[in-house]
């Protein structure tokens, strides 16, 4: 896969939906690609980050270890980025994420997105909004098992 | 050391200036003789006055009397000549042997100095001074005694010569000469004075510019830079304001002398002419007068030169001599001595006190007893606890009070005892600029031991350097003797001590450094034709471990002769080889005129061009934006940001123009971007499979048609040699680490690793690593490294007292502790006293003092002082 394929990738990304092409293929020309075979760890919960990997083809599991043993919580595929919180506000990985089946995966450092976010302001806003978005999930999901356990 | 410089030069080679002077004395009569030959030449050969009858028994005739004359005056030239050649000469040894004899005193007391003297005293004043400031001092050795003797006597030669002629003249010629013989002086002084600041503002000039030198991190952090500018431009001020006087003065003298000189030969003409005219005085002897005075004011020139620069000399010996005169000096036995003397019993401190002159004192009262056979843990609050330690390995010495090691007064042994039975690791010890090995081994060089087996004509040239050694009062010792004292690391030879190097260095935790050290370093096959072999056995193991599982194709890229690698530069394809030298470095290739024929040869110029034209299209669209200075140009582009602006005209005109209208060095600027692709990084679609077929025929015809005089500027990747100019990671390899696995370098570095164990290979990697070289004061190493390795230096001595002050500091948590329990474990039942960062340490020692600002707070075991109410409890709590 050449740069060219994976713009237009990351262009499908909604996160990276309004960025110039060059700046794309910037991006992509500084990150270093990865493979990953199924079963292989992209990184693990509690570790510190250094980089977020936007899927290119494949499929990923996220994975919460709780007090009740490791559980699933989502699944990831093509065109998703995963990993940018750790790198966003510099705590340790929340969850760990496995490969489920063959990879390929982009890899961004910290720096680099860090620069991205600085140069292009469309970036953070996009940021802040599936930020927000998540955290709207969130609420709802608390707000749901509060209840739950009202009952 | 001699305050003055004619004390240090009749002390030291009185006999060889009686000889100088000597040979200048018998050189007066042929010097006097060939004065007296001209005018007898004149007057009585050609002249014909006055012809002896016989000459030596023989009758001459009027022209071969003047052949034998004129015969005679060349002999007298050519010995006159010779006996010049043989005092130059010897003046010329004698000032080399004393300026190397005042050298090396000078570096002697920077041995002797106290330690505290250097915190006052900055190596870039005391570097000049033993280098340029006594330099031209040798000059003046050689001539301090025999030029005033013998320009002195030629000119009472001279004058005696005219004297004899004429009394009148005689006195005429030197009337002036005792007015210049006051005047001088006089005006001499001010220079002097002028002189000595020279030196100093100098000095003070050096000690700035090193001080800049180290605090250069300092400059740019605090943008002082302009500040530290106008320093040195105001002191480089004085210095000019200085010189220039000097050179004033110094001119004014030889303005006066050469007026004064210019007025004798008025007295010549006017009275010499007076006498000649009426009889009283012969041509011949007014023309041989003042032929004489002629030759009178060189000598009178040279002896006021003299004088000027024997002041010179004086100051400047003067001036460095008083720099090096310390009180304190520490006794030239300490160092000298040969004694042995057991650590036995403990070392008693009673009431020592330590402080520097003026300072408040650092340690007061100091009263304690240090077991030579058990460990004790130093902690505290303040100042003191470090000065301690180093009083203890003897480092320092105390200010009052006193140390005492059974019967022996601890200050009074030389350090042959205390140098080898003790051993003292600070937080930042020094390493030497060496191989990890030399640095190692450092503290078991104290004596030369063995010879080093040589070839007789060596020891030809050895035995005359020991010679001249002994005649400048030098060291005899021979610096390429085997000085490594093997007996006092417990081993029997080099082999023995290899093993237990290996040993130290894990006891630190330094063997995994050090095997990576070993693995980034190249070896030279004809040395050491063993590690050669066995590392071409691993790469053996590695090919055969990759065909039974070819999982192991995804983390590292074999190089084939017959496949293209993506994961290497094009450039390296194209050679197949590592470049040895600047000729085929990749940004050199795209001008190199054997490449281009190569790729000329397999019709891949232009395509090579147009991929250049590519690349350079991509890496401006990419990076034309960013600001100068981002880490991207740097990190990423194959183009800087100063050069965009030119490949972007470049752009510009193959746009209109076409790529048949670029100018040679155009098309070299852009050929040269191609030669960095690789592959399977750069994923830029440049690299088709019929580009890679034809690069591969380049390969094979760069490798076939190589001239021979090209052969040694690149090492050719063979599967079954060893490549001299690859590191022994990448001769195991053979190949490269696959771009785009996920952590492919710590898990090929396991595979190496693996590989390696099982071959029994670690160890000679290690011993690889061993040679790295440290840098200056090892700054190629990092904090933790540099104090694990002087960790190591001082365990390998197995001293009988080792002293560690916050030695481990620059280690990791995990690190730390490990190197801890190993150094406990190897000190059992010897002496070590260790200043701890962490009171809770101390529990795993036998004893522990408490040290609050200078004193002994408390003192004892653990467990009895750890109770509510001690210091040490605070402290234990308070962590």
């Amino acid at each position: 896969m050449s740069i060219a394929e994976e713009v237009n990738c990351l262009r499908r990304i909604p996160l990276f939906a309004n960025i110039d092409t060059s700046k794309l293929k910037l991006l992509a020309f500084t990150s270093e690609r990865l493979s990953f075979r199924s079963g292989d760890i992209l990184f693990e919960q509690d570790e510190m980050g250094t980089c977020a990997y936007i899927l290119l083809r494949g499929e990923a599991e996220v994975i919460v270890t709780g007090p009740g043993g490791p559980l699933t919580v989502a699944t990831l595929g093509s065109n998703e980025i995963v990993g940018e919180i750790a790198i966003l506000c510099d705590v340790p990985r929340t969850a760990t994420v496995r490969a489920s089946s063959d990879l390929e995966a982009l890899c961004v450092p910290k720096d680099h997105f860090l620069q991205m976010i600085a140069d292009f302001p469309q970036m953070g806003l996009e940021i802040m909004r599936s930020l927000a978005h998540r955290l709207e999930q969130t609420t709802t999901r608390l707000r749901e098992v509060l209840a739950a356990q009202a009952i | 050391m001699e305050s003055s410089i004619f004390r240090f030069i009749l002390r030291h080679s009185v006999r060889q200036q009686i000889v100088l002077t000597l040979m200048t004395l018998a050189s007066f009569p042929f010097l006097y003789a060939s004065l007296d030959l001209p005018k007898r030449i004149v007057n009585e050969a050609i002249a014909g006055k006055k012809l002896p009858e016989s000459f030596l028994g023989f009758h001459l005739d009027q022209v071969t009397y003047l052949f034998v004359l004129c015969g005679l005056f060349l002999t007298l030239v050519l010995v006159n000549g010779a006996f010049k050649y043989v005092i130059n000469t010897y003046k010329g040894r004698l000032g080399e042997r004393m300026l190397r004899r005042l050298r090396y005193e000078l570096y002697v007391r920077v041995l002797r100095f106290p330690l505290p003297r250097f915190r006052k005293m900055s190596s870039g004043e005391i570097i000049p001074m033993i280098t340029a400031e006594v330099e031209p001092l040798g000059g003046f050795i050689g001539d301090a005694i025999a030029i005033p003797v013998f320009q002195g006597g030629t000119l009472l030669v001279y004058i005696a010569f005219i004297f004899v002629q004429d009394p009148v003249l005689g006195a005429a010629a030197v009337s002036l000469y005792p007015f210049q013989g006051w005047l001088i002086p006089r005006l001499q002084r001010k220079v002097n004075q002028l002189g000595k600041q020279r030196v100093r503002a100098m000095r003070q000039i050096a000690d700035r510019i090193g001080e800049t030198v180290s605090g250069i991190q300092e400059v740019h952090t605090h943008n002082t830079a302009s500040w530290h500018l106008a320093d040195l431009s105001h002191r480089l001020g004085d210095v000019y304001r200085i010189r220039f006087e000097i050179y004033q003065r110094k001119f004014f003298v030889k303005f006066l002398n050469n007026f004064i000189n210019q007025l004798t030969p008025f007295f010549f003409y006017s009275i010499g002419g007076y006498l000649v005219i009426h009889g009283q005085l012969s041509f011949g002897a007014l023309v041989a007068v003042l032929a004489a005075y002629k030759d009178l004011a060189a000598p009178w020139k040279e002896l006021l030169d003299w004088y000027q620069q024997k002041e010179d000399n004086r100051i400047k010996y003067e001036q460095v001599v008083e720099q090096f005169h310390v009180p304190d000096l520490l006794a030239e036995r300490l160092l000298r001595e040969e004694e042995d003397v057991p650590f036995k019993g403990s070392l008693s401190f009673r009431n020592v006190g330590f402080g520097e002159d003026g300072g408040s004192p650092i340690l007061e009262g100091v009263t304690c007893d240090i077991p030579l056979d058990s460990h004790t843990a130093l902690i505290g609050v303040g100042s003191g606890r470090d000065e301690l330690a180093q009083l203890a390995a003897r480092v320092l010495l105390p200010s009052s009070g006193q140390i005492r090691l059974g019967e022996h007064d601890y200050a009074e042994l030389p350090e042959s005892v205390t140098g080898r039975r003790a051993a003292y690791v600070g937080a930042a010890p020094y390493l030497f600029s060496a191989s990890l090995y030399d640095n190692l081994v450092y503290g078991l060089r104290h004596r030369p031991l063995r010879e080093n087996g040589e070839s007789e004509e060596a020891a030809e040239h050895r035995k005359r350097r020991m010679t001249e050694s002994v005649l400048s009062g030098n060291a005899t010792d021979d610096v390429h003797a085997d000085w490594i004292d093997y007996a006092a690391a417990g081993c029997d030879g080099p082999e023995d001590l290899k093993a237990r190097i290996l040993r130290v260095v894990t006891m630190v935790s330094l063997q995994d450094d050090v095997y990576g050290m070993g693995l980034n370093r190249t070896v030279d096959p004809e040395r050491r034709p063993d590690v050669a072999a066995r590392v071409m056995e691993a790469r053996d193991a590695m090919r055969a471990m990759m065909l039974n599982n070819p999982d192991l194709g995804r983390l590292v890229e074999r190089f084939d002769p017959d496949r293209y690698a993506a994961n290497a530069t094009l450039a390296e394809n194209l050679l197949f080889g590592t470049p040895v030298g600047p000729i085929f470095q990749t940004d050199a290739l795209a001008s190199n005129p054997y490449m281009l024929h190569v790729l000329d040869k397999v019709g891949l110029t232009d395509t090579i061009l147009e991929t250049g034209h590519k690349v350079a299209e991509t890496m401006v669209e990419l990076f034309a934006g960013l600001p100068p200075g981002h880490e991207f140009f740097e990190r990423f582009s194959f183009i800087g940001f100063a050069e965009l602006p030119e490949y972007q005209a470049i752009l510009a005109r193959t746009a209109k123009e076409g790529l048949g209208a670029l100018r040679p060095e155009e098309r070299t600027r852009l050929m040269t971007l191609p030669f960095k692709l690789i592959g399977a990084r750069h994923r830029l679609g440049l690299m088709t499979p019929d580009l890679e077929k034809k690069l591969l025929q380049a390969r094979h015809l760069f490798a076939s048609d190589l001239p021979a005089d090209l052969k040694h500027a690149v090492a050719f990747f063979d599967p079954d040699a060893y490549n001299a100019a690859a590191s022994i990671q990448d001769n195991i390899l053979f190949g490269k680490m696959v771009y785009g696995q996920a952590q492919v370098q710590s898990k090929v570095g396991r595979i190496v690793a693996e590989l390696v164990d099982q071959l029994h290979l670690r160890d000679t990697i290690v011993e690889v690593g061993l040679e790295h070289p440290v840098g200056v004061a090892g700054s190629r190493l990092s904090a933790a490294q540099r104090q694990k390795a002087a960790l190591a230096r001082a365990l390998l001595k197995r001293p009988d007292l080792l002293v560690l002050s916050e030695a481990t500091s620059g280690l990791d948590t995990s690190s730390q502790s490990k190197v801890h329990s190993a150094i406990l474990g190897e000190r059992k039942g010897c002496g070590l006293v260790w200043v701890l960062q962490r009171a809770g340490l101390a529990r795993a020692f036998e004893r522990v003092i408490v040290m609050k600002d200078g004193r002994i707070a408390e003192h004892g075991r653990f467990d009895e002082l750890n109770r509510p109410g001690t210091l040490l409890h605070e402290l234990v709590s308070a962590e």
